[in-house]
């Protein structure tokens, strides 16, 4: 079969008979025929419309989808809802208890009275924890909302030092206790939330990105191009990531602001984690570049990169979405282990990873057990991504189509 | 089978040359080398300096240069002495692999002992108590990050007395120790860890059988086998289970090699004197011969770890033929 074609017509031939001629739409009509198309599938519901009414009947999804919209919501707002900054030093006040289950609501005659909490006594300063603090029964000190405190600002655009609750001072209040040098630790984790949880997300945009390019490009174009970066792409596969991780986190140097690194852990770990997605992605590509409709975009003349953007790779969206959804985990993780490890995030800026990195200390383990509540946030941010990543799997199977 | 083999290790050495090169690359292009902490140090010679640059082959900067050094030694057998312990690389990772691979064994133990029956029974009992359970337990341990479930057996290891909290040896009595409490000993010290990463890696794979199971007990061939009248237990068992197996088996050799990358986390927690703590060490002291060493190993352990499962899969199935491939 050949094709041959010019602006409005295009000759197809096949082997003997009178070749076929074709009158040619303008380009941009075509894609409004194959938007419609896409909108008009059985029971006249597009596919994702379908994809979303079967994610909403699953519930474990759905809790998973609340969780991150509080966990993201909070992340934006950290500054509001965090009572101090994050790294507000208090040497006094070093590995404080939590006082979550320290907010009182009855008074001393036992009335009930508007929440309130103790203040601050330091009975042993060498022990801290719970053996060096005491209530100080003589001093209460109301919770207020919406009180004046630290400056922050939210989005880099919105400026303010109103947060929504907090003691009037000499009062404090340490919802989970506070690090070794006093820092509150529900802060932090709310600062730290914004750096965990956006790796996550800005990684799974970049890898994304990289796989469906690499992917397209290299099941579309095949031969050279194919080979060359499939071989990369194995050894991307093959080595260690952590290692390479780290050694490629190594190579720039241990002298980076955390605005820096945080980048570095972005970039490194999308480029590992963009590997695999490339793989599966060519595959799809090569059996989808041999039906009808690439052939027929083909004979309409359209670009390499218009067929490959348009034509190709929406249809594999599905399973990128999904895959997506179910590997943010993987970069949660990814910066959770560096910071652990102590190439991550640096102090003072507040990550869960480097959070944690003060439990490694079994003393302080052990004696203040709220240096582990940074792990607990990890999990249910881990948790909830695997709901959702394993709600949207289930609800993009075709075969449980109901 | 033989060409299979053959083929596949063949295959490994461009592998290890780019994979090492990399590694080789980015270790020119991080600043500073071993060397450089030496030399802050005020009784350290420039001499000296110069001498142990010569020994330790770090005078060139440029990437070719030394990693045709390092390789033409390599191929040889000889990886070189490692700076920070002053021993040759071969000796000192033949002893930490020994610890990761005891640990990364008890965990496939661990993991594949419980994974496989609870995958069946939650696929038996679909949709019941057990198989929320088993679901909800699976889905606990994907989501726990290895290092937040270290420290917390830690924690627990350090509150109730039970279990030691790091190293894999007793440091006091070790000595004194028959070969027996030896052996005792070094479990006792294993037990935590190895649960940790157990537990992580049995939820994956309980997954796995559970759905493999489901899919395969809905077969044709499961309802003929029953309406030919054979027990439940040995559909089960002799036909179910035998085919719902497969696709876990692929899984078995990647998952040790998971195990043995998976791992440095842990074995920082616990203190295991394990691979993974090594290399990241090694790394951070620029000890380069031993960075390089262990990349290489890994490297081989990781592609061994998929050609296991692929000779595993074919032990099994009869239907696959590696010649083909």
């Amino acid at each position: 079969m050949s094709i041959r074609r010019d602006e409005r017509e295009a000759v197809i031939e096949k082997g003997g008979g009178e070749p076929v001629v074709a009158k040619l739409p303008p380009a941009s009509a075509v894609d409004e025929l194959i938007e419609e198309g896409a909108e008009r599938t059985a029971r006249g519901r597009s596919p994702r419309q379908i994809l979303w009414l079967k994610l909403r009947r699953n519930r474990t999804a759905m809790a998973g989808l609340y969780i991150l919209a509080a966990l993201y919501l909070g992340a934006i707002l950290a500054g509001f809802i965090s009572p101090y900054d994050y790294s507000r030093i208090n040497q006094e006040n070093g590995f404080h208890p939590p006082m979550l289950t320290r907010i009182h609501i009855f008074d001393d005659e036992g009335g009930l009275s508007r929440p309130f909490v103790y203040g601050i006594k330091v009975t042993d300063p060498t022990a801290k924890g719970y053996a060096g603090y005491e209530e100080d029964k003589s001093a209460k000190h109301p919770i207020r909302f919406f009180v004046r405190g630290d400056d922050y600002h939210i989005l880099w655009v919105i400026r303010s030092n109103i947060h929504l609750f907090g003691v009037d001072e000499p009062g404090r209040v340490y919802l989970f206790g506070t690090d070794i040098f006093g820092r509150d630790t529900f802060s932090r984790i709310m600062y730290g939330s914004q750096i965990s949880l956006s790796v996550g997300i800005v990684g799974i945009i970049i890898s994304t990105v990289l796989a469906m390019i690499v992917g397209g490009v290299a099941g579309y174009m095949g031969r050279l191009t194919d080979f060359m970066s499939m071989r990369i792409v194995e050894v991307l596969l093959a080595l260690p990531s952590l290692y390479l991780l780290l050694v490629l986190r190594k190579a720039f140097g241990d002298e980076l602001t955390s605005v820096q690194s945080y980048l570095l852990i972005i970039i490194i770990t999308s480029m590992i984690g963009m590997a695999s997605e490339a793989r599966v992605i060519r595959g799809m590509v090569l059996s989808l570049k041999e039906q009808e409709y690439v052939i027929a975009a083909r004979a309409l003349g359209f670009s390499k990169a218009r067929i490959i953007a348009r034509h190709i790779l929406p249809n594999t969206l599905s399973f990128v979405i999904v895959t997506a959804t179910m590997t943010v985990p993987f970069y949660i993780l990814n910066e959770v282990a560096l910071s652990f490890l102590g190439v991550g995030i640096q102090e003072p800026e507040a990550s869960w990873g480097n959070m944690l990195k003060e439990a490694q200390n079994v003393g302080y383990l052990t004696s203040f057990t709220w240096v582990l509540v940074p792990g607990i946030f990890i999990f249910i941010a881990v948790m909830a991504w695997n709901f959702l990543g394993d709600g949207l799997r289930d609800a993009a199977d075709p075969r449980t189509l109901s | 089978m033989k060409t299979f083999l053959l083929r596949r290790l063949l295959a490994l050495i461009p592998l290890l040359i780019a994979v090492t090169f990399i590694t080789q690359a980015l270790l020119v292009a991080s600043p500073g080398n071993y060397l450089s902490t030496l030399m802050e140090s005020p009784t350290v010679s420039g001499e000296l300096i110069e001498q142990l640059k010569k020994e330790y082959h770090l005078e060139s900067e440029n990437v070719f240069v030394r990693y045709w050094y390092w390789l033409t030694e390599a191929v040889q057998g000889n990886f070189g002495y490692s700076f920070k312990y002053q021993m040759p690389v071969w000796r000192l990772i033949w002893e930490r692999l020994f610890n990761t691979l005891l640990l990364a064994v008890a965990a496939l133990v661990i993991s594949w002992g419980f994974a496989i029956p609870l995958g069946v029974l939650a696929a038996v009992k679909r949709n019941t108590w057990v198989d929320k359970l088993i679901g909800f337990f699976s889905f606990f341990g994907l989501s726990i990050p290895s290092v937040f479930f270290s420290l917390l057996m830690v924690l627990f290891a350090a509150k109730t007395g039970w279990f030691p909290i790091d190293g894999m040896r007793d440091q006091i009595y070790w000595d004194e120790f028959t070969p027996l409490e030896k052996v005792r000993d070094v479990l006792w010290h294993l037990t935590l860890p190895a649960l940790v990463l157990g537990t992580i890696a049995m939820a994956q794979y309980m997954r796995q059988m559970r759905s493999e199971m489901i899919e395969t007990l809905s077969q044709d061939y499961i309802r003929t086998a029953r309406a030919k009248g054979l027990s439940r237990r040995r559909v089960l068992f002799r036909h179910a289970l035998g085919n719902a197996i497969n696709p876990i088996i692929t899984l078995f050799g990647f998952s040790f090699a998971s195990l043995l990358t998976g791992a440095v986390l842990t074995e920082t927690v616990f203190s295991w004197p394990g691979m993974g703590r090594l290399t990241v060490e090694a790394l951070f002291a620029k000890d380069e011969p031993l960075v390089m060493a262990s990349v290489v190993l890994l490297t081989v352990m990781l592609v061994l770890g998929s050609l296991i499962s692929d000779v595993l899969l074919a032990v099994i199935d009869p239907r696959i033929r590696l010649q083909k491939q």
